[in-house]
C-alpha cells in the first residue's frame, strides 16, 4: 500500500477505508431465507471452495459508505459538466422509472417471442426511430456501447466488401481528428489504418484523401460533426470519392446531438452510422457506462447486420431474426434493452419537435460560448460550430489546458475534455448541451475570465490547482509504476 | 382552456434567452447556425410522432411492459446464462444516486473519487470471488468478455488459434467467433474429454458450470492447456464460484464471467457487466479500464485510471481493445450486492440454488416419461428429456402461469434446460412437477 501520512490525514483516511477494511466477522448485510427443501447430497469436497473472503458488513454501513463515495463525485445532477464529445446532458427520471417497470426489468432475454411482445415492440419502434433520424434502411440495436457499435459497423463493411468479391480492400482511412476508438475498432476488424490529415479549415484534406483512393481502399471512418465541433464541409465530396473508388463510408455518430432533424447522414452518402444513445438520447453515463451503440445501415449492408433484429409481421406480431448474412452476435443477447428503453422513452416524450429543440439549443449554446470566450482563448478554426467548441489554451503561456481545467474544478465546474483532438495544441473541448441555461453558461464564462486573470497574476498558483476538491492532483506515475489494483488479502485489517 | 405549445421540460432557454444569445453570436435565427449543411440536405422531413406528455408516455410504456411475461408474474425456470436472483431493496436507490448515475468515466480523478474507489472495490470483489490475482474495471457482458479473453490469450502467446470446449454457451461461442474471425484467429471445437490440442493453440476456452449446468473436469482441461503451452481461459458463474472451486483454483490464466448473476435485473439481456480477471503478470495485456491506488500531492490516498497506455485513446490502432464506455454502473451494482451478501450470504445463496435445483431435478426425474439427460455434477441447471418437444411443453406450462426452461432440443433430443435459484420456492417447484406430470 502506498505510504500515507496517518497523523495528517487520519480522519480522511479512515473515511476512505475499503469494504474489506470495514469488515468485521459476524456482521451481515441481508436477511437471508432458509432452505425450504429437504437437504440434498452436496458435491464431493474436492469440488468445493473453502477460501471465500468477502466483506462482513451491515446494510446501514453499506449505505453510509457508498453515499459518502457518491459525494466525492461531480455529476450532471450536481455540476455543469461541459466535457466535450461526451454530451453530458440532463438525464430525465421518467427514463429510469420506465426501465424499472417489472415487465421490462424482470423479463428474461430467452423467453419465447410470444412471451416478449412488449419488449420486441419497443425494439421495433426504436429501430424505426433511429432509422428515420439517420435516413437509413435498417437498424441493429445489439451493440452494447459506442465503440462496440463502431466494431460492428466496420465488420458489416468488411462483410459487404467480401460479398462484392472485394476482399483485397483492407485499407481504412481515418482522419487525424478521430476518437481513438476509431482506429482501435478498425484494427480489431482486421483493417490496416491510414491516417488522413485535416485541411486548414478543419475539414478533411480532400487531396490527401483522393491520394488514398486506391484499389485496396475499404472505406473511411468519419465523425460528423467532427471532434473539432465542425460540420465538415468536405464530407459530401469525401463520400463521392470513396464510393467511386469502391469503398464504403462509416459514420461515427458520437456527435449526433447537433444533427437531430437538421440533416440525415444517410442522405449525404454515409453507408453505416452508429449512435451513442448514452449521449444523444440521454441515457445516463453511470460513471463509464452502460451505453448502447446501435448501428443504422443502407439497403446493401442490411443483410450483414449483427443480430438479432426485430421484424413486424402483418398480423401485428413482432419477431427476432438473424439477418440473412449476419456478421453474428456481438454479445450475449439482444443489446442493452435497459438502455434502449430509456432512449425510446426520451424520443417518445420529445417527439419530432423535441429533436429540433435539442439540436437547435445545443448548437446555440456552443456558439454562445464561442462568441463569449474567444477573447480568452485562441480559436484554431474561426467558424461557426455545431454542438461543441474547441479552443486552445496556448495563448497564455504558463497556464496550460490542464491548469485551467483543474482550476475550474475548484469552482464546481467539471473540466472540458483536455488535449483532444490531438491536432489542436493545448486543446479545451467544451460541449454545453441543450439542457444548460444561459445563467449557467454565463457563470462558466465569468469563471474562465477570472481564471485567466489569476493566470496573468500568479501562474504558479494555477499549477497547484485544484485546492477545494476531495484530493489534489494524483501521482499517476506511481499508480502505473507500482500497480495496486485491489485490496490484498495479506494486508492487516486496520482497526 | 387553450392548447399549450410544445415546450421541452429539459431545455431551459427561453425565447428571450435565445434572442440575446443569437445577438451575441451574430446570427438572426437558429437555422442560420446550420449554414454549413448544404441547403438541399438541410432540415429534411423528420417522421417522428408528436411529443407526448409524461403521463401519457408512462401509460404507453406500462402498456408495453404489461405485454411481457416476466419473473414477477410467473414462476420462471429459465436461466441459460441469465439468472433471476433476489436483489436487496437497498441497491436500486443507492446505485441510482445522481452522483453515480450521471457522472462520466472518471477522467478527472480529483472530482471522481467516488466512482474510482467503487471501481477499485469492484476489482477486489471480482478477484476475490474468482480467486484470481487481478481484475479490470469490467467489460460489456459475459459473452464479450469471453471473446476478449480469446484475443488477449492470442496476444500473450503470439498465436492465432484457440480451442473452444463444445459445452460452452452457444451465444458465447458465437461472440468468440465474431471477434476472432476478422483477426484471422482460428476457433476450433474440442470435446470436454479431449486429450490433445492442435499445435499452436493459444488457449483452451471452457465454461463453469457449462451451458447445460454441469461441472467439467476442469483440472484436466487446465493441465492439458498448460502442457501444450496454451493458456486456460474459464468463463465462470460468480454465484456458483462462491460455493464451487473458483477459477483460480484450477490455475486459470484468464477468468471471465457474467456479472448479471450478482443481483442485476435481467432486463431482457442488458445492461450487464462482464467480469474480467487474470494473472498479475498479464495486466499490461488487459483490455478495458483499470483503477489503481495512489496518493495525491499531499500524500492523501486516492485512486486513478491507470496503465492507460494499453488503451485506445492513447494507443489508437495498437490498443489492446477498442473498448471505451463499458458498464461501470452495473459494476457498482454487483459491488454493492457482493458487499451486502458478504462472505456468508454469497455462500448461502449458492447453496440454496444447489439444494433447490437438486430437489427439483429429483422430483422431475421421478415423473413417468421424464428423466435427466446428463450424468455428473450440476449446480443450478440440468437437462430434462421431455416426452414431447420442449416448445410444446413450454406452451402448456405457460397456461399454468409457468415460464419453463430453455429448449435445447438442438443438442439433446426433447431436451429442456431448467434453472432453479433461491427465488424459486418449494411451492413453485411442486407446481412445476405437477404441471409436467400432466403433460404427456
Amino acid at each position: 500500500m502506498p505510504t500515507t501520512n496517518p497523523n495528517l490525514h487520519e480522519e480522511a483516511h479512515n473515511k476512505r477505508r475499503t469494504l474489506m477494511e470495514r469488515s468485521r466477522a459476524g456482521r451481515t448485510g441481508v436477511a437471508l431465507p432458509a432452505c425450504d427443501v429437504p437437504p440434498q447430497i452436496m458435491p464431493d469436497a474436492s469440488m468445493l471452495r473453502g477460501d471465500l473472503e468477502l466483506p462482513e458488513i451491515t446494510e446501514g454501513e453499506v449505505v453510509r459508505y457508498f453515499t459518502y463515495l457518491s459525494q466525492l463525485n461531480f455529476s450532471v445532477d450536481t455540476n455543469f459538466y461541459p466535457l466535450g464529445s461526451c454530451t453530458m446532458k440532463y438525464n430525465p427520471r421518467i427514463n429510469e422509472a420506465v426501465a424499472a417497470l417489472p415487465g421490462f426489468a424482470m423479463a428474461h432475454p430467452l423467453q419465447s417471442e410470444r412471451q416478449s411482445q412488449g419488449t420486441l415492440e419497443a425494439f421495433f419502434t426504436l429501430q424505426e426511430r433511429l432509422r428515420e433520424v439517420t435516413g437509413m434502411a435498417s437498424t441493429s440495436l445489439t451493440p452494447l456501447a459506442g465503440a462496440h457499435g463502431e466494431l460492428a459497423g466496420v465488420l458489416t463493411i468488411r462483410a459487404a466488401l467480401d460479398a462484392r468479391g472485394q476482399s483485397q480492400r483492407r485499407k481504412m482511412l481515418i482522419p487525424d481528428t478521430a476518437h481513438g476508438t476509431n482506429p482501435a475498432s478498425a484494427a480489431m476488424a482486421g483493417f490496416d489504418v491510414v491516417s488522413v490529415p485535416s485541411d486548414p479549415n478543419g475539414n478533411i484534406d480532400i487531396e490527401a484523401l483522393r491520394a488514398q483512393a486506391t484499389g485496396d481502399l475499404a472505406g473511411v471512418m468519419f465523425t460528423q460533426p467532427t471532434t473539432l465541433g465542425l460540420f465538415d464541409r468536405n464530407a459530401i465530396e469525401m463520400c463521392n470519392i470513396v464510393h467511386e473508388a469502391g469503398g464504403l463510408v462509416y459514420g461515427d455518430g458520437a456527435n449526433m446531438n447537433a444533427l437531430l432533424g437538421r440533416v440525415k447522414l444517410g442522405e449525404i452518402g454515409f453507408d453505416v452510422v452508429h449512435m451513442n444513445l448514452h449521449k444523444t438520447f440521454s441515457t445516463p453515463h453511470g460513471g463509464g457506462g452502460p451505453g448502447a451503440g446501435p448501428i443504422c445501415v443502407t439497403e446493401e449492408i442490411s443483410p450483414f447486420l449483427p443480430g438479432p433484429v426485430v421484424e413486424k409481421h402483418e398480423d401485428e406480431t413482432y419477431h427476432s431474426v438473424m439477418p440473412a448474412r449476419s456478421i453474428g452476435r456481438m454479445g450475449g443477447y439482444q443489446g442493452n434493452f435497459g438502455v434502449l428503453i430509456r432512449a425510446l422513452t426520451y424520443i417518445t416524450l420529445l417527439g419530432g419537435e423535441g429533436m429540433l429543440e435539442i439540436s437547435g439549443n445545443a448548437v446555440l449554446n456552443a456558439n454562445y460560448l464561442l462568441a463569449k470566450l474567444r477573447s480568452v482563448f485562441e480559436l484554431p478554426y474561426d467558424r461557426s460550430v455545431m454542438h461543441e467548441v474547441v479552443f486552445s489554451a496556448k495563448r497564455r503561456k504558463g497556464a496550460s489546458a490542464l491548469d485551467v481545467s483543474k482550476r475550474l474544478l475548484d469552482h464546481g465546474f467539471h473540466a472540458p475534455t483536455m488535449y483532444f483532438p490531438l491536432v489542436v495544441a493545448e486543446a479545451l473541448m467544451i460541449e454545453p448541451t441543450e439542457t444548460e441555461s444561459k445563467e449557467t453558461l454565463d457563470s462558466f464564462i465569468e469563471m474562465l475570465f477570472a481564471i485567466d486573470a489569476e493566470a496573468a497574476e500568479d501562474e504558479a498558483f494555477l499549477h497547484g490547482a485544484p485546492y477545494n476538491t476531495p484530493v489534489s492532483r494524483m501521482d499517476e506515475a506511481r499508480a502505473a509504476r507500482q500497480p495496486h489494483l485491489r485490496w490484498e488479502p495479506t494486508e492487516s485489517v486496520a482497526d | 382552456m387553450s392548447d399549450l405549445p410544445f415546450a421541452s421540460p429539459y431545455v431551459p432557454n427561453t425565447d428571450e434567452d435565445r434572442a440575446a444569445m443569437l445577438a451575441a453570436v451574430g446570427a438572426t435565427s437558429i437555422g442560420d447556425l446550420f449554414a454549413d449543411i448544404p441547403v438541399e440536405f438541410r432540415h429534411p422531413e423528420l417522421r417522428i410522432p408528436a411529443p407526448m406528455s409524461e403521463m401519457e408516455l408512462r401509460q404507453e410504456m406500462e402498456r408495453l411492459a404489461s405485454r411481457n411475461f416476466h419473473a414477477g408474474t410467473h414462476s420462471s425456470f429459465l436461466g441459460a446464462g441469465v439468472y433471476n436472483h433476489y436483489c436487496p431493496a437497498v441497491i436500486p436507490p443507492l446505485v441510482t444516486r445522481g452522483e453515480f448515475l450521471t457522472s462520466y468515466t472518471p477522467y478527472q480523478p480529483e472530482v471522481s473519487q467516488g466512482t474510482l474507489q467503487a471501481t477499485f472495490e469492484f476489482q477486489t470483489m471480482t478477484a476475490q470471488i474468482f480467486g484470481m490475482e487481478v481484475s479490470n474495471a469490467g467489460m460489456y457482458d459475459g459473452a464479450s468478455a469471453f471473446a476478449e479473453a480469446a484475443l488477449m490469450a492470442c496476444r500473450i502467446t503470439k498465436l492465432a488459434r484457440v480451442a473452444l470446449v463444445s459445452t460452452v454457451n452457444p451465444h458465447y461461442s458465437e461472440a468468440v467467433r465474431s471477434y476472432a474471425r476478422p483477426q484471422e484467429i482460428e476457433v476450433y471445437t474440442i470435446e470436454p474429454n479431449a486429450t490433445e490440442l492442435l499445435p499452436g493453440t493459444a488457449a483452451v476456452l471452457a465454461q463453469n458450470p457449462n451451458f447445460f449446468g454441469y461441472i467439467e473436469d476442469l483440472q484436466r482441461l487446465s493441465d492439458m492447456a498448460h502442457a501444450a503451452g496454451a493458456l486456460f481461459c474459464l468463463s465462470a458463474d460468480p454465484v456458483a464460484a462462491a460455493m464451487l472451486k473458483a477459477p483460480g483454483a484450477y490455475n486459470a490464466d484468464i477468468a471471465t464471467g457474467e456479472g448479471q448473476a450478482l443481483g442485476v435485473p435481467m432486463s431482457f439481456g442488458g445492461p450487464y457487466v462482464g467480469i474480467f480477471t487474470c494473472r498479475k503478470k498479464y495486466i499490461r495485456q488487459l483490455p478495458g479500464r483499470i483503477v489503481g491506488q495512489t496518493v495525491d500531492t499531499k500524500g492523501r490516498l486516492g485512486y486513478v485510471l491507470t496503465l492507460q497506455p494499453r488503451e485506445q485513446h492513447i494507443r489508437r490502432e495498437h490498443a489492446t481493445s477498442n473498448i471505451c464506455t463499458s458498464t461501470a454502473l452495473i459494476g457498482l451494482w454487483v459491488t454493492m450486492y457482493t458487499a451486502l451478501m458478504g462472505k456468508r450470504g454469497m455462500r448461502h445463496v449458492a447453496e440454496l440454488c444447489y439444494q433447490k435445483a437438486h430437489y427439483a431435478a429429483a422430483r422431475i426425474a421421478k415423473l413417468p416419461n421424464y428423466n435427466l439427460a446428463l450424468e455428473g455434477t450440476f449446480f443450478q441447471e440440468f437437462v430434462v428429456r421431455c416426452p414431447l418437444p420442449p416448445a410444446e411443453v413450454n406452451r402448456r406450462l405457460e397456461e399454468r402461469g409457468i415460464i419453463g426452461g430453455l429448449d435445447v432440443s438442438g443438442f439433446i433430443e426433447n431436451g429442456m434446460l431448467f434453472c432453479v435459484t433461491e427465488v424459486n420456492s418449494r411451492e413453485q417447484i411442486e407446481a412445476l412437477a405437477a404441471a409436467l406430470e400432466g403433460i404427456e
